[in-house]
């Protein structure tokens, strides 16, 4: 079983990540048992099959950085659980699709960040709305994902608005003019 | 220039912290060298040849006589005594020792500097006219712009790990001096019919392997709406540029593939949800940023009667004031810039005695600041008239009055293979051969205003492209070679170079630049430039005057070998 950082804790994780190997067919590829993430693939395939238990809260549906978060636009209010797959840290993409579905398509459940995550992004998958973090499995000691938790406040205001402060820094403090702090 | 209130000063300090650990858990082995690369590049750090290069961001070129003297000591205790400007308004070291870097960082945070993203594929240092905020021929000073884009893209959590880098540059002005064209973004600023100020907005400009003029994605842009913007812009590109290959990975191939009408739809398709959102600037920020650039309040000079009596008598004087002294908007002051192109040192390179000497002359007659230039040059923004015969005495005495700005050797030159992983080729050498074959100023005045810019490799970090002579370092079976461009220009003509043929050996260049340099004499006409001329009479007569002398020099070469 993985760890995972929710709400700024390590906790033990409860779910289980779907990836297709080559070959697997989507609409037929055998679910493991318990909570399970599905790839897009599969949750487009069965849709009507799987409704329920994504409505029951025990699957949910991860996003490769290619794929459009408008996609899963109808189903957003029946899914407890969104991941984002980072095949490489410095692959990017998954910050705007975390953007778009916290801010364009208003989803307010889960948004796992899952793949290539390291903890020198912590701060901005933050920012962009994860709610949980899942650094692959074995990546980090017991010992290092605790240390590695200091990673979540690297910057405690930020100039810009985001998904977590909407509101850019000008707006979320007073700030002076020059003339008024040297009087 | 800009002060940072203690906001902009935690951010940094946050920056500093952050990367000590970033370099402990590196050096301890708990962060592999490809998962530390991304972060040390985001704040400026590479492995070069002979040891790391540190980066150092100059905000659109702004420094201060304190951070001069901050850049100096860095140079004479972390580096050898030297620092470079880069032809984006940087600073780099090419000394330092990686241990020493988070150091060097904390040194800087305490004068208000940073590496922040000054490489990575980021948003990086923002780039404007080094006469912002004085120019005669300015209708709208960028720098509070630019350090409003400098607080929206510095940790923007969105757009840190972009398709490839993504350079803003920003004009104010009637004559373009920061080459917006050649800018992922350029924005230019603009009034509409009905006078409000907004941004004409330029997309996908670049230089490097596949040179591009930006096109026009937005005529007016609302100043409110300027972040909103750039905003759908990065995020189309962070999506949709392409990851698969680094080459094709900048903005202009995505504008490309897509043409610029499709990029615009998607842009403005995008925008449509931004517009208005809380991003949207407010006059209240634009007048707090602006204000705390603090610029000395000057008021109209009588013109300075010794300071025309002087160019009148001083024949030195007069020849470094009509290269180096610019017009000002207030009447009696004018701008100087300060020449970083001897003959014989590498282009845009300052000691650590000079940064000091520098920041003493900001302090004595440009009310303590400076401007980086992207010639590689340094300016002093206003300095009164009155003062410039004394200015020019003192600047000669730390060498950096060379009157040659904007001349044949004042050239600007990428680090290349002295120092750059990256480059195919040396570009100092070339430099320095080209300005001793011209180190007649007679000469050089007589050739009139001339740009040459080399890179060391695709990269084009020398911006060769854009220079009226271009030269870049290429490999050829692992020797040095050097292909050369004619007609490339910067500004509101900005224009590519053509090569005009086969490379030549580093020993053969100041003899191609003779050859190029005399087909314009021969063909000029009245006081046209050599670009003028290039443009008049085509590419195609420089390209055979170069090789036909180049070849009666090898047939002389072989006979007397004979």
């Amino acid at each position: 079983m993985s760890e995972i950082i929710k709400s700024g804790r390590v906790q033990a994780d409860e779910w289980t990540v779907l990836r297709l190997a080559e070959g697997d067919d989507p609409a037929a590829v055998a679910l493991p048992a318990g909570r399970v993430i599905v790839p897009l693939a599969v949750w487009l395939a069965r849709r009507d099959a799987l409704h329920a238990q994504a409505e029951a809260g025990v699957l949910g549906v991860w996003l490769a950085g290619n794929e459009d978060p408008a996609v899963l636009a109808g189903d957003l209010s029946a899914l407890a659980l969104i991941a984002v797959d980072f095949p490489k840290f410095a692959d990017g993409r998954g910050y705007s699709i975390a953007t778009l579905l916290r801010t364009r398509h208003g989803y307010g459940g889960e948004l796992r960040a899952i793949g290539d995550v390291l903890r020198d992004q912590f701060f901005f998958l933050l920012r962009c709305g994860f709610s949980v973090l899942q650094p692959r499995e074995g990546k980090y000691s017991a010992a290092q994902l605790e240390a590695a938790l200091t990673s979540l406040r690297d910057f405690s205001e930020p100039y810009q608005g985001a998904v977590d402060r909407p509101e850019p820094l000008f707006r979320r403090q007073p700030r002076t003019p020059l003339h008024k702090e040297a009087a | 220039m800009y002060q940072y209130d203690e906001y902009d000063q935690r951010i940094v300090d946050e920056r500093v912290a952050q990367f000590a650990d970033q370099t402990r858990r590196y050096l301890a082995g708990e962060l592999s060298e490809d998962e530390f690369r991304p972060l040390r590049l985001q704040n400026g750090l590479y492995i070069q040849r002979h040891a790391p290069m540190l980066r150092i961001a100059v905000p659109y070129g702004n420094l201060n006589s304190t951070q001069l003297r901050t850049l100096g000591h860095i140079a004479r205790t972390y580096d050898r005594g030297y620092g470079h400007i880069t032809t984006r308004q940087n600073i780099q070291f090419n000394w330092p020792r990686l241990e020493d870097v988070p150091e060097i960082l904390d040194l800087l945070a305490k004068v208000q500097m940073h590496a922040i993203q000054t490489s990575g594929n980021c948003i990086r240092n923002v780039t404007s006219d080094p006469f912002a905020g004085v120019a005669p021929d300015e209708h709208v000073d960028p720098r509070p712009w630019c350090e409003i884009l400098r607080q929206w893209s510095t940790f923007h959590p969105e757009f840190a790990f972009l398709p490839r880098k993504f350079k803003i540059a920003v004009n104010g002005a009637r004559e373009d001096r920061a080459v917006i064209q050649v800018h992922d973004i350029g924005l230019d600023i603009v009034r509409n019919a009905a006078g409000e100020l907004g941004f004409r907005v330029l997309v996908g400009g670049g230089l490097g392997r596949t040179p591009i003029i930006g096109e026009e994605v937005a005529a007016f842009v609302p100043w409110q709406q300027i972040l909103n913007y750039c905003e759908a812009v990065l995020r189309v590109y962070n999506l949709h540029g392409r990851r698969d290959n680094a080459y094709k990975a900048r903005i202009k191939i995505l504008v490309k593939a897509l043409g610029v009408t499709e990029f615009a739809r998607q842009v403005e398709e995008e925008f449509a949800h931004l517009k208005d959102g809380p991003s949207t600037l407010t006059q209240a920020e634009i007048d707090r940023v602006a204000s705390r650039f603090n610029d000395p309040v000057l008021s109209a000079l009588e013109a300075d009667a010794g300071y025309r009596a002087q160019l009148v008598a001083d024949k030195a004087f007069a020849a470094w004031a009509r290269r180096s002294v610019r017009g000002h908007r207030v009447a009696g002051y004018a701008s100087v810039v300060l020449s970083l192109k001897p003959y014989g040192v590498a282009p845009g390179d300052l000691t650590a005695e000079q940064f000091d000497a520098v920041a003493d002359l900001a302090d004595r007659y440009a009310f303590g600041e400076v401007r980086s230039t992207h010639e590689q040059n340094i300016v002093l923004a206003s300095v009164r008239e009155a003062d410039l015969h004394q200015l020019w005495q003192d600047a000669r005495a730390i060498g950096l009055a060379t009157p040659n700005i904007g001349l044949l050797t004042d050239i600007i030159a990428c680090p290349g293979g002295d120092f750059c992983a990256l480059a195919n080729a040396k570009s100092i050498p070339i430099a320095n051969a080209i300005q001793d074959r011209f180190d007649d100023l007679d000469h050089l005045f007589d050739i009139g205003e001339l740009e040459i810019n080399i890179s060391g490799c695709m990269n084009a970090c020398g911006h060769h492209h854009v220079g009226h002579i271009g030269i870049l370092g290429v490999d050829k079976n692992g020797a040095e070679f050097y292909q050369v461009t004619v007609g490339g220009e910067q500004g509101n003509q900005a224009a590519l170079g053509k090569v005009i043929g086969p490379s030549f050996a580093a020993a053969e260049m100041p003899d191609v630049i003779s050859s190029l340099i005399n087909n314009y004499i021969d063909n000029r006409q009245d006081d046209e430039r050599f670009i003028d001329t290039v443009r008049r009479i085509g590419v195609e007569s420089f390209k055979t005057r170069v090789y036909a002398e180049r070849s009666a020099r090898q047939q002389a070469g072989e006979s007397a070998h004979v």
